[in-house]
């Protein structure tokens, strides 16, 4: 019974979310409103026994992917009532597609002669222990390929995005630690009212390094 | 599940191994031009070595990593194609890398990984494999799209690449989760055993969905949107990467995954095929006259090659994979040859890409201009050159398949298909000369396009022992865990 309320109130909440992250003026709100629509899914995912993957889109749908969604959309200058003008036009075209696809998935998962294969599952033990034992085991080498993948997806931004500038100023740490008093200070008697000549080292290879 | 045996995907381990140590060096290099030079060399030799490993190690049909990967000669022949190609993309690469500005240490690792990738596609035996290969070969190719970064139409088409993609997996993945939850298993040959006791309709829209994928990868129509922008916009020697080597896995794992995975049920994606290649091979035709750059031209060409191929793999038989995999050989020679050609044309030092430019070549040229001929003839069907007889074995392929209609399109389609071609031999041969381009001072691209130029030609010779050793392959496409 339980089970059930709580079923329709994050059913309810996500769709309901869902509905605003697409229609919400502000952006920012929209956002939110994803926060909150995966937060409710991740509890349908608990109430279904499947709590590793409720922990999953917790931490990386809400924790990076729609963090980093708020930052982009507070941070670039986008001026989105100008993407919105399309929306009223659009709208008969998206949910004539919308809809096909619809009464396509009814039809497959509804219709007649539909039986959905799963493989066999051992309910005594949770899904994060089974996942442990086959991960690093059995799917030792799609773990492998993932981490290729995240290598690619690494020198695939850097080297997309680093460049190496001239004329700027960089901070080496190692040479500030090895400056001695004698290259730095000087003492210097000056002569009253009378300005002193330059005194500071002048090494010109040093000259890009802040010390 | 199978024992952990990992020894038949040496060959894969090592290139793994070999990019994560050439990253190293592309860090502690030096200076770009420098250490790019190095990589290059030192990528050439891994992959050599690699291929030097598949043949020694691959031969044998066996499973590694409990089913999930697998070796046999078929997939030999295919990976040893993709190592082909990309050897001599790299060796072309030479010099015109600092052309386009694309002169960095990066460039040859990227090309590493994605062939890393495509080796893994060609080796799947899972579908989550499958995605994992296809995400690692497309990944650096968006980069590689992109790294032109000073010009807009190099971002755009990596921009443009990288959404498209993302889309098609999305689709792909999309099949796979449908196949997965109403044959219960992620792996081919179970999904191959459930699949011959009846397709569930949920199962066809998977397999729609899959096959969708794979035509963007390929290109084929109506996924092919990308394709002239993203060749047109990046640098030369990157299209002539993407008009080869990523076709081929793609190919491949479309046979692999149509005879090996969906043998049984030939039936639900015979159509599909059927619609898919009809509508390349009319688009590249069409689409491609009234081109007047070379890269967007070769573009729409090899939408209608990828087209042709097809027609061989609609027949669903033996004799139609033979087919193609003769084809694809045949398809990544000539192709070749053209983008090393059209490198070496540059007017005083700018690289030059229209159709007019080559006016008057055969006269400031003569020898380049005759190889020229050579791979435009036997991309058109032109006997006794090799791209004659890759459309003879696809059209009898699908003939003997009884698919007459789709075999007569495909004739007429390529009567089409030659207009275009022969216009730029008209334009090279009969045209005046307005203004010279310059004499090509690098030995390697001369090299490589006289030798493709000879194996387009010769093509015939070897023809009926390539059939043969490839027919020798053909069993193990289907092989499937016993």
């Amino acid at each position: 019974m339980i089970t059930g309320l709580f079923f329709y109130l994050f059913a309810a909440i996500t769709i309901a979310s869902g509905l605003m992250v697409i229609t919400a003026r502000n952006p920012v709100h929209a956002v939110l409103f994803l926060i909150l629509a995966f937060f409710n899914a991740a509890g349908l995912f608990v109430l279904m026994g499947a709590e590793f993957l409720a922990m999953l889109l917790v931490v990386v749908y809400v924790g990076a992917v729609a963090v980093l969604f708020l930052f982009v959309v507070m941070m670039l200058d986008i001026d989105y009532a100008n993407m919105r003008e399309g929306f009223q036009r659009h709208l008969p075209l998206g949910l004539i597609v919308g809809g096909i696809l619809l009464v396509e998935l009814l039809v497959i998962f509804a219709g007649p002669g539909t039986t959905i294969g799963v493989a066999d599952v051992d309910l005594t033990r949770s899904n994060t222990q089974q996942l442990g034992d086959v991960i690093y085991t059995d799917y030792l080498f799609l773990f492998q390929l993932a981490g290729m993948i995240l290598l690619v997806a690494m020198i695939g931004a850097i080297t997309l995005t680093m460049r190496h500038r001239e004329g700027v100023k960089r901070q080496s740490i190692a040479l500030q630690n090895a400056r001695t008093r004698e290259e730095t200070v000087a003492l210097v008697s000056v002569e009253n009212n009378q300005a002193p000549e330059s005194i500071l080292p002048n090494n010109k290879s040093e000259s890009k390094v802040l010390r | 599940m199978g024992g952990f045996e990992f020894f038949p995907a040496i060959a894969e381990i090592f290139l793994a191994i070999v990019s994560i140590i050439l990253v190293l060096v592309a860090a502690f290099g030096g200076e770009d031009a420098k250490a790019s030079a190095l990589m290059r060399k030192l990528a050439v030799a891994s992959l050599v070595v690699t291929g030097l490993l598949v043949v020694s190690y691959g031969n044998t049909p066996s499973f590694a990593f409990g089913n999930l990967f697998m070796t046999s000669p078929f997939m030999v022949y295919m990976k040893l194609l993709v190592l082909f190609g990309a050897t001599i993309i790299l060796l072309m690469s030479r010099g015109h890398v600092a052309r386009d500005n694309i002169n960095r240490p990066e460039f040859p690792l990227l090309i590493l990984l994605s062939v890393l990738g495509m080796m893994v596609l060609i080796s799947s035996n899972d579908l989550m494999v499958l995605y994992m290969g296809i995400e690692l070969q497309s990944l650096p190719l968006y980069v590689i799209a992109a790294m032109r970064r000073d010009s807009v139409r190099s971002s755009e088409a990596g921009l443009k690449y990288f959404l498209l993609g993302a889309l098609s997996s999305g689709l792909l993945l999309y099949g796979a989760s449908l196949i997965y939850g109403f044959t219960g298993s992620t792996n081919y040959g179970e999904i191959a055993s459930s699949l011959s006791q009846g397709v569930s309709n949920g199962a066809v829209i998977g397999i729609v969905f899959l096959i969708s994928g794979m035509a963007f990868k390929i290109s084929a129509a109506p996924f092919h949107m990308w394709t002239p922008d993203v060749y047109e916009g990046s640098p030369t020697i990157v299209t002539a990467f993407f008009a080869v080597v990523p076709k081929l896995a793609a190919m491949t794992l479309f046979l692999r995954v149509s005879y090996g995975m969906l043998g049984s049920a030939s039936d639900s994606w015979q159509q599909v095929v059927v619609a898919i290649a009809m509508a390349s091979m009319i688009i590249g035709a069409l689409g491609a006259i009234m081109q007047t750059d070379l890269k967007r031209l070769m573009a729409y060409s090899s939408i209608a090659h990828m087209g042709y191929a097809l027609v061989g793999m609609a027949s669903a038989q033996a004799e139609g994979i033979s087919a193609v995999m003769v084809y694809m050989a045949i398809y990544i020679v000539s192709s070749i040859g053209i983008f090393a050609l059209i490198l070496t044309l540059s007017r005083e030092g700018t690289a030059v890409t229209k159709i007019n430019d080559l006016a008057g070549y055969s006269r400031t040229h003569p020898l380049y201009a005759a190889c020229m001929l050579i791979f435009l003839f036997s991309m058109a069907g032109i006997p006794p050159l090799g791209g004659f007889f890759g459309k003879w074995f696809v059209f009898s392929a699908a003939v003997n398949a009884g698919l007459v209609p789709l075999a007569v399109f495909g004739v007429l389609s390529s009567v089409i298909g030659a207009f275009y071609y022969i216009r730029i031999i008209k334009v090279m041969y009969v045209d005046d000369v307005s203004d010279a381009l310059d004499q090509p001072d690098r030995r390697t691209n001369g090299l490589i396009i006289l030798s493709m130029a000879v194996i387009t030609a010769l093509m015939v010779f070897v023809l009926s022992s390539l059939r043969e050793g490839i027919m020798g392959t053909l069993p193990y496409i289907a092989f499937i865990a016993g």
